[in-house]
Formats: C-alpha cells, structure tokens, sequence
C-alpha cells in the first residue's frame, strides 16, 4: 500500500512552502532589528563624540574643564589592568581545564566541580568586587592597587576560561592522544607536544574574549575602590589606577554638557579596543584552527 | 617454516581474563607469540580480538572500567606487575591503529615524535631516524621531497605508513596491528600486506584482521577469537586447510561471522 497520496501532498505543498517563507523572514527580521540596534548605538555614540577625540584626548589626563579632559590615565590604566588580568588568568584558567579534562576521574566529585565553575560564570560581577575587595584590598592589605583590581578581574574571568579552554581541550581526538600514549609518552609529553597545541587557537580565542569581557567592566573595580578621577599614570602594581568604564561613568554624571560628548569619545575608544581583540580572536579561530 | 617449538616466545600470555565493567571480554587466554613471525588474529566483530592486542601494550587500560586477571610475560617479565613500567613496554612495543591517525604535523615532525620524547635531540640524529624509518615503511619515495607538509595532506594509505614509521622509529621489538587496512582502498592494502611482509624479518607483528585472505597470505600462525575465547590457534597453513575445530571451519568457510 502506498502511504505518501500524491493528491494530499499536491493540496497541502502551498501552505507548507508559505510557512516556510514566513520563518525566513521572521529570522531576517530577527537579525535586522539586532543589527539596527547595534547602528543606532554607534551612530549617536559617533556622532556625539567625534569631534572631542583627537590626539589631545589620548594624552590628557582627566579635567575639571570639558575640554581639557583626556582619557590617558585610565587607557594606561585599562592596559596595565590586562597585563596584571591576563597572565593569572590564563595560567589558573588553562591549568584548571588541563586538570578537569586530562586528568581528574570522571565522577561526581569531578561533575560538582564542573557543575560549580558553569555557576560562578553566572554570578553577578558586583559580587566579585566584594570578594576582591574583603581579600585582596583588606585581608591581604593590597589596598586600591593595580594588583588588587587585576587579581579581582581575573577571578571574575576565570570560570569563561576555564570552560572554554575545557571544550578546546574536548575537542581534541582521542585517537591523537592514543598514538602518542602508543607511541611510550607520558601524560605530561601527550599534553604539552599533543594536547595543548592541538587545542591552542581555541583556549586563545576563549582568553581574549574574556579578557575583553574584563576590559568592559566596571561595577567590580568601583566596589574595590579604583579611583574615578586621577591625574596620574600607575607606577608600580600598587599604584592606584582607575580604568575606561570607570572614566565613562564619572563624565556621564557630571552635570555639564560637554562631558556627554567627553564621555562619547570614551566610549569609542573603548569600543575600538574590544573591537580589535576580538578581531585577533575571531582570526587567530579562523587561521588556526585545525580540522582533523 | 621451522616449528614453533624452536622458536623464541616474546609473548606469553596466561590464564588472561578480562572485564568492562560487567562485561567479560576475554576468557581464558592462553597463547605464545613467537619472535619474527607475523600473527594474526581472526574472528567476527565483538569477539575481543582489538581488546586482546591492545592488552599486550596495556592500551586497553584506558578505558575506564576496565579490570584484568591473569598474567602476559614479554620477555619473560610481567607486564602487569606494579614495578613495570607502561612507557617502557610501549616503547618496545609499537602499535598501529585502525583508523589512520597522524598527528597534526609535519611528514617530519610525525616520524621525529617517538624519538623526540625518548630524549633524542641533535639534528643529524633525527634526520636518520626520520629517513630509515620513512623507508621502512616503503613511503620515503613518495614524501621525501614534502617533509615539511602537513601528513594530513596525504591520503589515507599514505598517512597509514607515516603512521607505520612513526612506530618504526622508537625502534620497537614488536609491532601490533589492529586493523591496519580496514580504511584503506585495495591498493593501499596490498602495499601495507607487502610492508608487513618485509618487517617481519625485524620485528614481531601480531595483526587483527576481518580479512581471511590477509591473514592467509601474510602470516605465519592465526588464532580464532570467538566471544571473547581462543577457539584454535595453529600454523596459518594448517588452520585454514584442516582446521580442527567445527567452529573455526564454519567461519572460515564463511558460514558465518
């Protein structure tokens, strides 16, 4: 017996290929109110801002007078946070992945412990402040340094790192790790000549982005007391420092109109900077990235 | 060919029982596996065979739930003793899996891995390694002039004999072989049967196969895995033409399997 009727098929194809249509479009509709949005934003940020940014601005430290403020202390240090964030990081990050994927039993001890990094991915950032700031900035008597605010950022970091690092490390082939253990090589050799090289463009890629992610935060270091106006550039890691969103948020609350188009041409600039690492890390996936 | 009797046993395997999880493997196992002979090893899917191969380089042990009973003495040494030390054993006992798996390297840097990680560093050293094993495996011709390229660039049956001396070049005492073809096109195939012809002189090989006529025109003895049990194991002339047991005929004869 035939179970497809050509005739009932022949009736209903108008109405499946209009449902089709119609989801298309819907997704299309979908995607250009996301990319409209994101037009706006730039636009108005742009426009705004514009003309406050030139060269002065890069090297003016912050200013009582609109248009003498420049963004340099805080760029400075946004960078000097990167380059205290980054390596602690990314050692503690890759390190735990390494652990959780290479070496640890699979069981419920390990699930709890993968279950709790997905969750602390999930925490509010505000929180890690007042962990940062009871640790680090009291406890460990930091104060408001560099040190104290990159040690914060790193652990509100981590969690992404260490998933992202995890699936770089997942995807790996087993049967790559089968000829090297074959081959009389320890866990270690397999790792460090197989593994890791292997699964490095991914755990790159998941490093910078998170990095930017902490470029782009604020409420953690305000909670940790990063200063919002200072006319000086970090000297050492216990230097006080303030950083981009920081500066942002304090032009966006003064009083006078000029400081909106101050805080406008920040705004660019940080946006510039996010946009370039993740660039980097949209290339180095797409060059890097082995098939197998 | 000079009975086995004569010869000189690597393998010794006892009393080898074997479990994943709840699953009993391989039963029993008793066999001698004898220097410079090639042997392989026959039976339908699931019997244990790959199971079996991979326990004499305790590959199989990582797998998980796995659990062993009985002894395999290579050399005379138990290989399951606590003081035995795996990365030794797999030193002298290579192996080449099913699927071709090179690494993500260079002709070169795939040949060079065994020695680099067995600590040899100098130049020259690694360039003879490189060279001898490459032609070994009957592939130095084809590759000689793309060392630096990637071996994924090659094809299945060339990347199976990059895989082939990069065992050669731990300089291993055996060399096992799950499967060596079953990837491969026909041509392929007979190159590596070929190859496996020619290593026999220096090494040991024991292959797993589903192919009947391989393992008549490549090796020396067969053993019969059936669920996990040898059911026959004799010289490969005598058990494909008189095989005594009622079992190893009908999977043979292609009754069944």
């Amino acid at each position: 017996m035939q179970m497809i009727n050509n005739e009932k098929v022949k009736k209903r194809i108008l109405r499946r290929l209009a449902s089709n249509k119609f989801f298309k479009w819907l997704f299309i509709a979908a995607t250009g109110l996301a990319l409209l949005t994101l037009a706006v934003l730039l636009i108005r940020i742009v426009t705004q801002g514009a003309s406050s940014l030139d060269w002065n601005f890069m090297t003016s430290f912050a200013s009582r007078r609109a248009e003498d403020a420049g963004i340099k202390s805080a760029f400075v240090g946004t960078i000097w946070l990167m380059v205290v964030t980054a390596p602690i990081a990314f050692t503690l990050g890759v390190g735990t992945a390494i652990y959780l994927e290479e070496y640890a039993k699979k069981g419920k001890f390990t699930s709890l412990i993968q279950m709790n990094i997905a969750n602390l991915a999930g925490v509010p950032s505000i929180v890690f402040g007042l962990l940062g700031l009871t640790i680090f900035v009291r406890e460990l008597g930091l104060g408001r340094s560099v040190l104290a605010g990159g040690l914060t950022m790193s652990l509100l970091i981590l969690p992404i790192i260490v998933v992202a690092s995890q699936e770089a490390i997942r995807a790996v082939p087993g049967h790559l790790r089968e000829g090297s253990f074959a081959m009389g090589a320890t866990k270690w050799q397999t790792i460090i000549r197989i593994v890791i090289p292997s699964a490095l463009p991914g755990i790159l890629t998941g490093n910078i982005l998170a990095l930017s992610r902490a470029v782009g935060e604020t409420a953690p270091l305000i909670m940790i007391g990063a200063l919002t106006y200072i006319a000086f550039l970090p000297e050492n890691l216990m230097s006080q420092f303030t950083v981009m969103p920081i500066q942002i948020f304090n032009w966006t609350g003064r009083p006078q109109e000029a400081f909106q188009a101050v805080a406008a041409a920040g705004i660019i600039v940080l946006m510039i900077m996010l946009i370039i690492m993740n660039s980097i890390a949209v290339y180095i996936r797409n060059k890097f990235t082995k098939r197998y | 060919m000079t009975s086995p009797t004569k010869e000189e046993t690597v393998f010794n395997v006892e009393n080898l029982n074997l479990w994943y999880g709840n699953t009993h493997a391989l039963k029993n196992i008793n066999m001698d596996i004898a220097r410079n002979q090639v042997t392989a090893i026959i039976g339908p899917s699931g019997c244990g065979k790959s199971t079996f191969i991979k326990t004499l380089n305790r590959m199989v042990e990582m797998v998980p739930s796995v659990n062993i009973s009985g002894t395999i003495n290579y050399h005379g040494q138990g290989i399951f003793e606590s003081k035995y030390m795996v990365e030794e054993l797999r030193t002298r006992v290579g192996m080449v899996f099913q699927k071709p798996n090179p690494f993500p390297k260079s002709i070169y840097e795939n040949v060079a891995y065994g020695p680099r990680i067995h600590g040899i560093k100098k130049k020259q050293d690694l360039d003879a390694i490189v060279e001898k094993s490459l032609k070994g495996a009957a592939i130095w011709d084809e590759v000689k002039d793309r060392l630096d390229e990637n071996a994924y660039g090659l094809s299945g049956g060339q990347q199976q004999r990059i895989c082939i001396a990069r065992c050669l070049a731990i300089e291993p005492d055996v060399i096992l072989m799950d499967e060596p073809t079953s990837a491969l096109d026909p041509i392929s195939t007979l190159k590596v049967e070929e190859l496996v012809r020619e290593l026999k002189k220096d090494y040991t090989i024991v292959i797993v196969t589903h192919n009947m006529q391989q393992a008549a025109r490549i090796s020396d003895r067969t053993a019969f895995f059936l669920n996990g049990e040898v059911i026959e194991m004799s010289d490969t002339d005598k058990l494909f033409s008189t095989p005594e047991d009622k079992r190893t005929e009908d999977y043979i004869t292609g009754r069944f399997g």
